[in-house]
């Protein structure tokens, strides 16, 4: 391993994402957007913010964690989380003209905030850069923005990550794609998506929730970041929007030792056989 | 006629039924011009109506950033408005990378595409089932090209055999740049259907109780794949990958078998859509019986067994 490696600090960005909650009942609204009147922190941000601690605790270098979110101003609920978590700080894009915003319009800004959050502090002029994500937003589901962001900033991307550990200014990487495994290396700068299949998030435990009470969140609007609304447009469009109709619940029976048979009647009769 | 570009981020032996499938949704939209990182895939594609197909100078596979380039020198040279491929993790990444370049609208996880393409990318219309099969809805791109990916059993394979096409290699090779592949380990092989592709998925939860033989001896009676809730991966009584739910995999099959599984919010995420759900569970208060279109009240132990004694005996 080289000497300046073990030197140079590591600045780590994890995205977490305010959603609504699926446990509770999930909307879109008349306006054919999601109602984002509550949320909580994506269950799937908590992969990649757990693995970011675990290199900060590994390494043998400065490494700083800071988690970004984008979203309406309700969103800084899932950076406060995530300061509780373990985050150093943390930095919140909220504009009007991000409401409704496609997977184009997201990676643009997210860019932007990544830059300017890389930007941010003393020493990190000099750091290496490493952003993780989580391998899908809870409500959007697209999975595509870490490419997206990864392709605008011109690093490397991995998606899928099992495993990840820092080797250098490296990043080794255990993923999976749909027929193998792969071991990947990505030098850094890079974007690495991680699953659920990682580690195991920890709990915000009462010291670090006191601890995260002295922690910052920085807000940012689009201008802070060197965008204009023309910058984020969407390149599609939600035209319709329906509540699909609920599945109603058929016959179910008690079996009285035939229920084998039946089933296999019901599934002749329904020709899914 | 316009061209479909259709993007296979791999290609076996021969086409899994969720490639056959996007072939068919590209003929009815234009015409399909198929491109891919494999190498040789001209057996696997000798389809009626596929006469164009462009590979780079070498194979290139997932996660070389190549394909990013391959995908759009493809796009430059058969002129396609619209590019499809799978909705798998590879695909999804390529296309994503590419629709940045080429500043087109990217639409995930389509269930269906109407529209032709020669009236141009902004005038298809691309259905979605979104919040976990909750809400449905359509959605258009507004800068050309529409790139978009496809969610497997959305629309009938319907595809005849033909001619091995002629495979034009384009002036793009692998590279190892940003990106090194350090190993590379199968998975194992299945003699079963992907998850996501399967017409049939039978699942177990946690009332298997550790033990799946039962339900694997029933998904090779019916040709399906096996699924599970996070409560059986969690336990370790089957692989992860088997998850179905809000963070597992989502699957659409005509047939969902769920066994032992109580149906909470988690799991009915990744289900709801299947066309035809039956549940037995031995919990008469399980919310699965909400949602079920035949189920029982009973022990699986029992249940199971008989079902296959029922279509053995049905196959003789």
């Amino acid at each position: 391993m080289a000497e300046s490696a073990a030197a140079t600090p590591l600045h780590i960005i994890v995205l977490v994402k305010w959603v609504p909650d699926y446990q509770l009942e999930r909307r879109i609204a008349e306006d054919r957007r999601m109602d984002r009147s509550g949320g909580v922190l994506s269950e799937l941000d908590e992969y990649p913010l757990e693995a970011a601690l675990q290199i900060r605790e590994a390494a043998e270098r400065p490494v700083r964690v800071s988690a970004l979110t984008l979203g309406p101003s309700g969103a800084s609920a899932s950076a406060k989380k995530a300061l509780q978590i373990g985050a150093d700080d943390a930095f919140h894009l909220t504009d009007d003209a991000l409401a409704g915003a496609d997977v184009a319009a997201t990676s643009v800004a997210l860019r932007g905030a990544v830059e300017q959050a890389f930007a941010t502090g003393d020493e990190e002029t000099e750091a290496v850069r490493l952003v993780l994500t989580g391998m899908a937003s809870e409500d959007g589901e697209t999975s595509a923005v870490p490419a997206q962001l990864a392709e605008r900033l011109g690093v490397a991307l991995v998606t899928n990550a099992t495993g990840i550990s820092l080797e250098g200014d490296a990043v080794v990487v255990d993923r999976i794609s749909a027929s193998e495994q792969q071991k990947v290396r990505a030098d850094l700068p890079a974007v690495v998506s991680v699953t659920d299949q990682a580690n195991d998030p920890r709990y915000p435990n009462f010291k670090a929730i006191m601890a995260a009470k002295k922690k910052t969140t920085t807000s940012w609007a689009l201008s802070e970041v060197g965008l204009t609304a023309d910058d984020v447009a969407s390149r599609t469009q939600v035209t319709a929007a329906a509540p699909r109709p609920p599945r109603e619940a058929g016959e179910v029976i008690t079996d009285e030792g035939d229920a084998g048979k039946r089933i296999v009647e019901f599934l002749a009769k329904e020709r899914v056989l | 006629m316009s061209a479909v570009l259709v993007f296979f981020d791999a290609v076996d032996g021969s086409l899994s039924s969720g490639q056959q499938e996007l072939l068919t949704l590209a003929a009815s939209l234009g015409e399909a011009h198929v491109v891919t990182g494999a190498a040789d895939p001209s057996e696997a594609l000798a389809f009626d109506g596929v006469e164009v197909v462009w590979t780079g100078e070498s194979e290139i596979s997932a996660p070389d950033p190549a394909l990013v380039d391959l995908l759009e020198t493809a796009v430059r040279e058969s002129g396609a408005d619209v590019v499809l491929g799978t909705d798998s993790a590879d695909s999804t990444d390529a296309l994503a990378r590419l629709a940045v370049r080429l500043e087109a609208g990217l639409i995930t996880d389509a269930v269906g595409v109407d529209g032709d393409a020669s009236s141009g990318a902004t005038s298809l219309t691309v259905h979605k089932s979104v919040l976990a099969g909750g809400y449905t809805t359509s959605a258009q791109v507004t800068s050309g090209p529409a790139v978009i990916t496809v969610r497997p059993n959305s629309v009938e394979a319907a595809l005849s055999a033909g001619a091995a096409p002629e495979v034009t290699a384009l002036p793009v090779s692998a590279s190892s740049s940003g990106v090194e592949v350090l190993g590379r380990t199968e998975l194992e092989a299945s003699e079963r259907p992907a998850l996501t592709e399967a017409r049939v998925v039978v699942a177990g939860g946690r009332g298997m109780d550790g033990n799946f033989g039962p339900l694997e001896e029933l998904a090779d009676e019916l040709g399906a794949a096996i699924g599970a809730s996070r409560a059986a991966t969690d336990a370790g009584w089957i692989d992860h990958a088997a998850q179905v739910g809000q963070t597992g995999v989502t699957v659409s099959p005509q047939l969902y078998l769920s066994a032992g599984i109580s149906g909470a919010v988690q799991q009915r995420a990744g289900m709801q859509t299947a066309q035809t759900i039956v549940a037995i569970n031995k919990d008469e208060d399980a919310p699965v019986f909400e949602i079920a279109d035949f189920g029982v009240v009973g022990d699986l132990f029992e249940v199971i067994p008989q079902m296959l004694e029922e279509l053995r005996r049905r196959k003789t």
